[in-house]
């Protein structure tokens, strides 16, 4: 009786073991399925051309070492410009959507007021609805306003695009924000906008959630870019490299390198911020 | 919440607070929908200015000779690229997320590293799958080749019959971390004790996750289901790098948003029309439009009946 179970304990342990061997043979399947490419073309951009061809996945030593595909995208690429001015759309959208944001937030969690519950709907079409599916009449507005083939054009554009989402979560987060706290506020004298400035503290860990999901579609948009602002002076990253990988198709050495310059500055991001990021797609999920 | 519904007139500072958003948003994005939708029942002229041509620009683009066998190409090519990221994509996720939520060390990493390629932006990936699959460099083909399927390989963007499933995966491979987070949050949601509870009661581990679990993530399964919908049916951008405005070879990765971009700036001979543009974007409207409303009925009941 005692061995039987004895047995039966030492077998569950096995095939426990076997579980947990399986799970990580799996995990690191696709862990590697995902990180190969990515390392692959880091490798090869460091590599001769004619060492990308004969061992591509070899990793690149003293005989096979070469820069030549960086100095081509730096000398011939608008790289830079593109870079720069993905910053400045990125930042300049990501820090209006969420101060507009959070004052509609704010207003729509803290009062009740005629018509409330409609804007909020109204505001919220925008999650399901792309905002892309409006580009005939978004270009003849741009170019009415003379704004195309420029940064504020894409700006506009981009904090209409989060807006929705942001409000609607940030009014869900404003609204577990105690009533107490605000009217302490009041009774001391405060202004309105004194206790928005009071609120906005409260929900920073939203605020960056939401920052994290609204700013990587922005960074990474083709469409706009190609579109409201396709211009060489105003191209932001994404269609600069785009443009340049077209152009350079058969400049190996090229391409390998425009591509690595391009992924840096978001995997370093990302990496820093990974478990902040990952955290954000729920928040960003859960609205939905 | 502060009660103003009695004051006479509408305070300045709620004028404040919603109209910086409220003005964008309607300017930026509800006009430009509204007008697009509109701009569909019209046609433009030579001379530049719009006529009303009530359903023209729609039976034109479902019958015109031209016109649609592109629409319906399109259509059924994005109904496939959907439904190879609901089998594939949604599918794996799901697995991974209940591989990631074992405990265990190094889970952190594995979810660092598969999360990764989500991060980077569609051309980006839409270029580095170009190169691995290209004949020329050959690596698909020597990495098969290693692993004795050597004879499978093909060049499978060039081909008309496998470029779309070829990209579709691609697309697979670089979204997969969205649906694997998100059940991931959804399955460490579950209280152990309940699994625990089932497992004390002589239930296995599978039956545990089919009866017990599953039920509990439908909602999660519903919202993935959805977003991969509206994802999908608005894609454009790595069909775009790929393969070009024209979705080649033979259109055969073609799907809304390049029909719609196509039709809309006009690539080569054929011209630009910005009314039969609009009617595109009005017949991807109406399609997300329909897959929201669906997931509404769907799944809004559900999640009360198994909330916990």
């Amino acid at each position: 009786m005692m061995k039987r179970r004895a047995s039966r304990a030492s077998r569950d342990l096995a095939r426990q073991r076997f579980r947990g061997l399986l799970q990580h043979i799996i995990l690191v399947f696709f862990s590697l399925i995902a990180l190969f490419p990515i390392l692959l073309i880091l490798m090869n951009s460091f590599k001769l051309k004619k060492y990308i061809f004969a061992a591509p996945f070899a990793l690149p030593n003293v005989k096979t070492f070469s820069l030549i595909g960086y100095d081509t995208v730096l000398q011939r690429s608008n790289l830079i410009v593109n870079f720069g001015n993905s910053i400045i759309v990125t930042v300049a959208s990501l820090f209006l959507i969420l101060l507009f944001g959070s004052m509609a937030a704010f207003a729509l969690s803290g009062y009740k007021f005629r018509g409330n519950a409609f804007l909020g709907f109204y505001l919220s079409i925008g999650i399901m609805i792309p905002i892309r599916l409006g580009t005939v009449s978004l270009l003849k507005l741009m170019a009415s306003l003379e704004l195309v083939n420029t940064l504020t054009g894409l700006i506009l554009i981009y904090i209409a695009q989060g807006l929705p989402l942001t409000i609607f979560i940030l009014t869900s987060f404003m609204s577990q924000i105690p009533d107490e706290l605000k009217d302490a506020g009041r009774i001391d004298g405060a202004s309105e906008y004194r206790i928005y400035a009071l609120v906005l503290p409260l929900v920073r860990p939203a605020l960056g959630a939401i920052g994290i999901f609204t700013m990587i579609p922005i960074w990474n948009d083709l469409w706009f870019p190609l579109i409201v602002a396709p211009s060489a002076k105003t191209a932001t990253i994404t269609l600069g490299v785009q443009q340049f990988l077209g152009q350079y198709v058969s400049d190996w050495n090229a391409v390998l390198s425009a591509l690595v310059l391009a992924m840096v500055p978001v995997l370093l991001l990302y990496l820093i911020f990974s478990r902040q990021m990952i955290r954000s797609v729920t928040a960003g999920a859960i609205k939905a | 919440m502060l009660d103003i519904r009695g004051s006479r007139k509408f305070p300045f500072f709620l004028i404040v607070f919603l109209g910086p958003a409220a003005i964008c948003y309607t300017l930026f994005m509800i006009y430009p929908l509204a007008e697009s939708l509109i701009l569909s029942f019209f046609s433009v002229q030579p001379d530049n200015s719009y006529v009303f041509s009530g359903f023209a620009n729609f039976v034109k683009l479902f019958t015109d000779s031209d016109t649609a066998p592109r629409f319906w190409g399109a259509l059924k090519n994005n109904v496939l690229f959907f439904i190879i990221h609901m089998l594939v994509q949604n599918p794996i996720g799901l697995l991974l997320a209940s591989l990631l939520v074992t405990k265990g060390k190094a889970r952190g990493f594995y979810r660092t590293v598969l999360f990764m390629p989500t991060v980077l932006s569609v051309v980006i990936i839409g270029f580095i799958w170009q190169l691995i699959l290209n004949p020329l460099w050959g690596v698909a083909e020597s990495m098969m080749r290693a692993v004795g399927l050597g004879k499978l390989f093909q060049p499978w963007l060039g081909l008309p019959q496998y470029a779309l499933p070829a990209v579709a995966l691609i697309s697979v491979w670089q979204f997969i971390g969205i649906p694997m987070i998100l059940f991931y949050t959804a399955l460490i949601g579950i209280p152990d004790e309940l699994i625990e509870a089932a497992v004390v009661d002589g239930c296995t581990e599978m039956q545990a996750f089919w009866q017990i679990k599953f039920p509990l993530i439908l909602p999660t399964i519903g919202i993935v289901s959805i977003l991969t919908f509206v994802c999908n049916f608005n894609a454009f951008d790595l069909i775009y790098t790929m393969k070009g405005a024209f979705a080649g070879p033979a259109y055969s990765t073609d799907i809304m948003g390049t029909l719609f971009y196509r039709t809309f700036f006009g690539q080569q001979l054929q011209l630009g029309n910005p009314t039969m543009g609009a009617t595109v974007a009005t017949m991807m409207f109406l399609i997300i439009l329909t897959g929201v409303l669906i997931y509404m009925f769907l799944f809004q009941r559900r999640v009360k009946t198994y909330q916990l």
